[in-house]
């Protein structure tokens, strides 16, 4: 027997509807939030296939033509078109975003959000043009 | 849930990984997925990416790509999971499988890395 009343989390059941697993189905922008959800596994994706571009390069030149001859395969094609779909669609809600994550104050001023987003963009277009260049000079 | 303290830290290691992906996955994706290996631009020799892959500054930043945005999809995809499919009662087997995930992905991008002659 216990010497005193044992504690019960008696409580009211509350009310709550249930929300279906595919809610985010119904409407655009919640679907719109799911597919950048999912553009992560993508972005997982790209680190696989970058080590395995980097072990293939550090094995010597058969292996890193191999890689080549292998990443034009049709499913890796796929596979890869796909997950440029979504890391782009990434980068895109990423600097839209930018704005309200980063508040930037000039001369006690802030700067308004529409310039946070077009240096946002300006970045991602230099280090773009930068890699391309820096892959391109041999 | 994980600890309250660990998740603001967790967070940033997100945000840092979505930064690095979204500036340099695009177009690293493009060149070596599909420019390359369909022959739209000629591919860089093998000696000179050997070179370019060797030098510390790239080994580092390569590294932080790899380890950051894995961090980046281990945030994003344990709150899909969560959200996407309310199965937020796999928790721990959730967090295990995604920053598992990380820790070999950063343990294999470090020896690969390493090892470049």
């Amino acid at each position: 027997m216990r010497d005193q009343a044992p504690y019960t989390q008696d409580h009211p059941r509350l009310y709550r509807r249930r929300v279906s697993t595919w809610w985010w189905l119904k409407r655009w922008s919640s679907l719109a939030f799911i597919l950048r959800e999912l553009s992560s596994i993508f972005v997982a994706w790209f680190v696989v296939f970058l080590l395995m571009l980097i072990l293939a390069v550090s094995r010597g030149s058969l292996a890193y033509q191999e890689f080549l001859r292998w990443a034009a395969n049709p499913y890796v094609l796929l596979l890869n078109v796909v997950g440029l779909l979504f890391v782009v669609f990434h980068a895109v809600t990423w600097f839209n975003l930018a704005p309200q994550a980063m508040v930037v104050h000039l001369k006690g001023k802030r700067v308004p959000g529409t310039l946070i987003a077009i240096a946002n963009y300006a970045g991602w277009v230099v280090v773009s043009v930068a890699v391309v260049w820096m892959f391109q000079r041999v | 849930m994980l600890r309250r303290t660990l998740e603001p830290l967790l967070w940033t290691l997100f945000s840092a990984g979505g930064v690095l992906a979204a500036l340099l996955i695009p177009v690293l994706l493009f060149l070596f997925g599909l420019a390359y290996p369909l022959g739209w631009l000629p591919s860089p020799s093998h000696a000179y990416l050997l070179s370019l892959f060797g030098h510390p500054l790239a080994r580092v930043v390569l590294f932080l790509l790899c380890v950051l945005s894995l961090f980046h999809w281990a945030h994003r995809f344990r709150y899909t999971l969560y959200d996407g499919l309310q199965i937020k009662h796999l928790n721990e087997l959730i967090v295990l499988v995604c920053y598992g995930g990380v820790i070999v992905g950063t343990v294999t991008a470090a020896y690969l890395l390493w090892q470049i002659p």
